[in-house]
């Protein structure tokens, strides 16, 4: 048991853990090999987006996942881009909200629009500070330029907007590492399920003080 | 495996293969019937196809477009239906559970909902049949309802999450026990027992999980079914005499038609009722089996509202099956209730983007604090319901103008809670918070907007004018026109429907035998 609220909220939970380290070991299969090994090597050049859509994505992703630098970074907006690409859609959309590819463009309009009658700017442009406010405000369902059309923005910001932009960074093996999940476990699964039980193929977390041994533990996690 | 011709007639068309068509398969192949089983996904291979990965396995989703609307609009997609072989099965969180007996005939017994035409007497001889089936692994004794046989395979071990709950039913000095699941706990011919890996809800790679896939659909393929996957059935045909011929599917780009004496629709309830709509004709101007005007009414989801917290305790939720312990108190119990139904409630294992998306869209948070949450992963504890939702018939499936990718109507779903459900959610988020606090987890915040499962949309009943199948899954209005699936529940109960759906497939193809040697059926087999 570790007093995890005593860890500054900036220090890493898991030092020195790193799940793509399992890669090669029984945890993973050949299929769930070739799936990541596809995620890693997107490409960051968009190919649903257009250029200036892709710069408002890349802009929005940072603030609702912002990343820590000491993790090697995640491509949020790529993933979006891809998923998008590709056609796969959630399987359902609110009357009024336009197909999984559309309303992400119409939002990402309706978003500058809202930006430029704010602040004077497009959202990318914008200070991190105003762009969070716009943000809440998109959830809260207080924006309202006539851009939304029959789009509720605050649906978009919760069906559509955040919730890809939040499943494409745990979708990647960096966020894994750092909330210390165990990662793709076929055929190996695991043995120790009780509270405070770990199998050597997981994560060790820190507590206060004891970072240097337990990134000794990570580094051997495999 | 056994191949039928386009123009040969077979003596079942199944459309779906999932809880309802895959066991209704098996069970009508093994009786003697010739039965060719469509589904719209493909035939997947689970040791070479799956891998362990919440975003490719979406693959195993029915995604097509639809509409939702209504004042509680319904979440569908990863979180209600399959499109596979084997159904929503595939990637199902596996909770076998039995019907409280009262609730086949709620209305008169308990004073709410529709009475079910079935004895549950019956149905418990039929739920033995399913454990057997699936080698359900469960509790030596059942702490609720009347007697029920030893499950076929022990209990599995609890996870710390599993835990939680026991000790908070204790504190509030309830029963809870050991979820009754299906996969495995000791080996079963070729498969291994589950290895805990926790990807039960993106398909089970390993096997372990008794899906349709691996119980019912190999019986029926040993027993002679044909399965055809890859093929979506987009019309019902009929001839001049109102009865039905056969059914129009795409498949491989092109259009088909394939000739049958009897056609059973099993494509759970947003798809059943969508399918029967879509094949209106002139002498059907509202759709096929739909005289009483129900078709696609009283749909009902299950409300699955939670409570989370964390724990200074690693929990690690993700290890092993989701819902390893439940307590079904009050399902049984029904003093101190101020609403009309039941609940169980069970642990939770969400993978790393399903707790994500919760805390973002449930919990609101996002940015820095959503980050710092995250990091919380591995002490995070939650329990959840699966609640009673009352049959409203303005909680429908009705078609739109929009069209799909085959060129079909698409289905709008309208749904809204009503004070009863509110009431009943709101027992369970105060009960549930007391529990959990007393398994000492803090910072406890509760999610209330969450749905699962899916029935009504074509009930069954006693009664042509208010039920649209009767007790054997026959359509009142077209005697070779079968519904066979989730979509015939009158009322949903307050636990995970498919063991019921599975059983009630069972019952119907013992009926369908019976009926046939008495020559009240159109069928070669024993004609
Ligand atoms: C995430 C999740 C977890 C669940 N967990 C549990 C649980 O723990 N316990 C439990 O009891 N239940 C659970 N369920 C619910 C359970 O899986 C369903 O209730 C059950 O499978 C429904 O059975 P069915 O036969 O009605 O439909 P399904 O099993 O969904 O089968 C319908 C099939 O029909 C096919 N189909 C539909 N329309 C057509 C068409 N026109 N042409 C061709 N094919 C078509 C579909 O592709 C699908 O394969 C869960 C569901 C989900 C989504
Ligand atoms: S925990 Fe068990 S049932 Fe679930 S996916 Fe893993 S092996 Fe299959």
């Amino acid at each position: 048991m570790h007093d995890f609220r005593k860890i500054p909220a900036g220090q890493d939970r898991y030092p020195g853990y790193d799940v793509l380290a399992k890669r090669l070991g029984p945890s993973w299969n050949e299929q769930t090999r070739r799936v990541i090994t596809r995620r890693l090597s997107i490409g960051a050049e968009p190919q649903f987006f257009t250029a200036e859509e892709f710069q408002t994505v890349t802009a929005i992703a940072a603030r609702i996942v912002p990343q820590s630098a000491a993790r090697p970074p995640v491509p949020v907006a790529a993933l979006v881009d891809e998923k998008l690409f590709r056609g796969a859609l959630d399987g359902f959309r609110l009357a009024g909200t336009p197909r999984d590819g559309d309303a992400w463009r119409l939002g990402l309009k309706a978003l500058d629009a809202e930006a430029r009658t704010a602040y004077g700017g497009l959202f990318h442009s914008l200070a991190e500070g105003l762009q969070d406010a716009l943000l809440t405000r998109m959830q809260a369902g207080e924006l309202k330029a006539p851009q939304w059309g029959s789009m509720p923005p605050k649906d978009f910001f919760e069906k559509r907007m955040a919730r890809d932009i939040v499943l494409a960074y745990y979708a990647h093996p960096t966020a894994w590492s750092e909330i210390g999940w165990g990662g793709p476990a076929s055929p190996r699964g695991y043995v120790r399920l009780d509270f405070d039980e770990r199998d050597p193929w997981e994560a060790a977390e820190a507590g206060s003080g004891d970072e240097a041994s337990v990134r000794r533990i990570n580094r051997h996690v495999r | 495996m056994r191949e039928y011709g386009e123009s040969e007639a077979v003596d079942f068309a199944i459309i779906g293969t999932g809880a309802g068509g895959g066991t209704l398969a098996c069970k009508l192949a093994e009786h003697g019937f010739s039965v060719v089983a469509f589904d719209a996904g493909p035939y997947f291979r689970p040791l070479e196809d799956f891998a362990s990965d919440e975003s490719e396995q979406t693959k195993l989703y029915w995604t097509d477009d639809r509409i939702v609307d209504g004042a509680n609009p319904l979440q569908m997609g990863s979180n209600n239906s399959g499109k596979a072989v084997g159904g929503s099965t595939v990637h199902f969180a596996m909770v076998s559970l039995r019907f409280r007996p009262e609730w086949f005939k709620s209305r008169s017994l308990l004073g709410y909902g529709a009475d079910w035409p079935l004895n549950w007497r019956e149905m418990w001889d039929y739920y033995r049949e399913v454990e057997q089936a699936l080698k359900i692994a469960g509790p030596v004794s059942y702490p609720w309802g009347p007697h029920r046989p030893r499950y076929p395979y022990r209990a599995h071990p609890l996870n710390a999450a599993a835990r939680a709950l026991a000790k908070g039913c204790e504190a509030m000095g309830i029963q809870w026990t050991e979820t009754p699941l299906a996969t495995l706990s000791a080996p079963r011919g070729l498969a291994h027992p589950c290895v805990y890996r926790g990807f039960c809800v993106t398909g089970c790679s390993t096997n372990a999980k008794q899906s349709a896939l691996v119980t019912w659909i190999p019986r029926a393929i040993a027993a002679g079914t044909e399965i055809r996957d890859l093929a979506m059935v987009g019309r019902i045909e009929l001839d001049n005499a109102g009865l039905v011929t056969g059914v129009h599917y795409h498949r491989d780009g092109a259009w088909h038609f394939q000739r049958a004496r009897n056609v059973v629709v099993a494509g759970y309830a947003i798809e059943t009722p969508r399918l029967l709509l879509n094949s209106a004709n002139r002498k059907f101007p509202d759709g096929l089996a739909n005289s009483s005007g129900l078709v696609g009414k009283n749909l009902m989801a299950q409300s699955n509202q939670a409570v989370w917290g964390v724990m200074d305790h690693e929990v690690r939720s993700y290890k092993g099956p989701p819902s390893l312990a439940i307590t079904e108190h009050w399902n049984y119990e029904d003093k101190g209730k101020d609403f009309f139904g039941g609940y169980s409630y069970m642990s939770q294992g969400p993978l790393p983007q399903l707790w994500a998306d919760t805390q973002m869209s449930a919990h609101g948070l996002w940015g820095s604090r959503l980050m710092a949450e995250m990091k919380n992963y591995n002490h995070v504890v939650g329990l959840k319901i699966v609640g009673e939702m009352l049959p409203q018939e303005a909680n429908r499936v009705t078609l739109t103008d929009e069209l799909d990718q085959y060129g079909l109507r698409i289905p709008r779903i309208t749904y809204s809670w009503c004070d009863n459900d509110k009431r009943l959610i709101d027992h369970s988020l105060r009960f549930m918070t007391q529990a959990l606090r007393a398994a000492d987890a803090r910072d406890l915040w509760t999610q209330d907007d969450d749905t699962c499962h899916l029935n009504g949309t074509a009930r069954m009943g006693s009664d042509a004018a208010n039920s649209v199948v009767d007790a054997d899954c026959r359509s009142w209005d077209i005697p070779n026109l079968w519904i066979c699936d989730g979509s015939i529940f009158p009322t949903v109960g307050g636990v995970n429907p498919s063991l019921t759906i599975q059983a009630i497939a069972c019952r119907t193809a013992d009926r369908i035998k019976a009926l046939a040697l008495r020559g009240e059926l159109e069928a070669h087999a024993f004609g």
